[in-house]
């Protein structure tokens, strides 16, 4: 079998995946802003938590605190199931179209290449928003409460500080967290939708 | 047709598909469901031929098996004297991709986009150059009469349009091999004849070895062999004279130009 090497298919560019991801995307937008709003309201809940808990910074009760660091796990764990699920569905009602593709000689990186892209545009567009959301909602929050009178006495505008530097590496956690989840959650059913043979693929009605 | 594309896999075997004791077995909970039982048939170049037999009785699983879309638990396939199961995953790509065109009851084309870029897919998976491809399928879509619904979506098109779609989306790189799952079973009467006879006549033009599962009396009849399948095993084989004898030839196009 000399001529073997021959009989394979190319790798495609990445810039063919990057389009085939986009096109599906733009034209699924509907369906594509339900699955993004899925890691959106789970990142802005994240965030929210993340940004009361430093606002409050050391101005808290150690009860308070243990309540806030409770409210962070149960947040990570809502936002975790919300993106995978979301994007679980995503990957299962297109399986047809995996068999399909599968069919007309498109390799398994490919297609999983093509749910990566799409999940990390996804992931990353909406964490961001829902990070600047989440944040954004608590600051304004605690400035429509406004300050106590202990506080404004003591010579503070705030009950608890906004710390900068806190804001923008809640925002990056978020960023970071929220595109990883989303990446992971399509990765193994795509993967595993890629590498079943297309007789299945496309008899599968999900 | 173009030379560029033709060169690929296309061996000087007189047999394009041998199928050597296939076997397939599919397990449900405790229950096993034998639905092959040693099937064996080589399939000619440039040959029609239709796979029929009642819903349960193996055609389809058999059909999937000489396409490469799914794998036999026992026994061979050979595509152009090429063993299937020793092929790695890339290299059955590159098969599903040059040497077989699949068309499916329910069309199958990628909902998302437009006429036009679903027949070019395939040129895109083979790495033809983007032009190159375009105007192949540009070629091909007006060859199945759709040269007016290039950037039409499925969703705006007919079940026939569609599956003419589908066909020239099969020949898309010049297959030695198209396999047609019931082509006709979603469509009309009429609509089904006006398939059928594209299909015959590409196979008479172009020298594609057509097969087909199917229980459609009409496809059958423009066969050069009709295989007939029944509880996993082939029960018979008629050839042209026969199966002419039985269904008469009224409907058959006269095929060649």
């Amino acid at each position: 079998m000399s001529e073997h090497k021959e009989l394979r298919q190319p790798q495609l560019p990445w810039g063919k995946a990057i389009e085939f991801a986009w096109k599906s995307v733009r034209i699924r937008l509907g369906r594509s802003i339900v699955t993004a709003g899925g890691v959106f309201l789970g990142i802005a809940f994240l965030a929210s938590v993340l940004i009361t808990k430093s606002i409050a910074g050391a101005d808290i009760t150690a009860e308070e605190s243990a309540r806030n660091n409770w409210l962070v796990a149960l947040s990570l764990l809502v936002c975790t199931v919300g993106i995978t699920n979301s994007m679980l569905m995503s990957v299962t009602e297109r399986y047809r179209e995996i068999g399909t593709m599968k069919c007309l000689g498109a390799m398994e990186s490919f297609v999983v290449r093509i749910f990566m892209i799409e999940a990390a545009a996804m992931g990353l567009l909406a964490s961001s928003l829902g990070a600047l959301v989440g944040m954004g909602l608590m600051v304004l929050v605690k400035l429509m409460i406004g300050v106590p009178k202990e506080a404004l006495e003591a010579g503070k505008t705030w009950h608890g500080s906004l710390h900068v530097m806190d804001s923008v590496l809640i925002f990056l956690g978020c960023l970071g967290i929220g595109t990883f989840l989303t990446m992971l959650a399509a990765y193994f059913p795509s993967r595993y939708a890629a590498k079943i043979p297309p007789a299945g693929a496309l008899r599968m009605d999900v | 047709m173009s030379t560029e594309t033709t060169r690929s896999a296309k061996g000087k075997t007189e047999y394009v598909v041998r199928a050597k004791d296939l076997t397939k077995e599919f397990v449900m909970g405790t229950e096993v469901t034998r639905a092959l039982k040693g099937i064996s048939l080589d399939i000619k170049r440039g040959e029609y031929v239709s796979i029929i037999g009642p819903s349960g009785s193996g055609k389809s699983t058999f059909f999937n098996m000489i396409g490469g879309l799914d794998k036999p638990n026992g026994g061979t396939v050979f595509i152009n004297d090429v063993d299937m199961a020793q092929l790695d995953a890339q290299e059955l790509a590159f098969l599903r991709c040059h040497t077989i065109g699949y068309i499916f009851q329910t069309f199958n084309l990628i909902p998302v986009m437009t006429a036009l870029e679903n027949v070019t897919l395939p040129t895109i998976f083979a790495g033809v150059p983007s032009d190159e491809g375009v105007a192949r399928a540009v070629e091909l879509c007006e060859i199945v009469g759709l040269g007016h619904r290039l950037h039409h979506k499925p969703g705006q098109l007919s079940g026939g349009q569609q599956q003419r779609v589908a066909i020239a989306r099969a020949l898309a790189n010049n297959p030695s091999i198209v396999l047609a799952d019931e082509p006709t079973g979603n469509l009309d009467q009429r609509t089904g004849m006006e398939i059928i006879q594209l299909l015959r006549q590409l196979n008479l033009e172009q020298g594609v070895t057509v097969i087909t599962a199917t229980h459609d009396d009409k496809m059958v009849r423009v066969s050069d062999r009709a295989v007939i399948i029944r509880d996993g095993m082939i029960d018979k084989i008629e050839e042209r004279a026969e199966i002419e004898g039985r269904l008469g030839t009224e409907d058959a196009p006269t095929g060649g130009h």
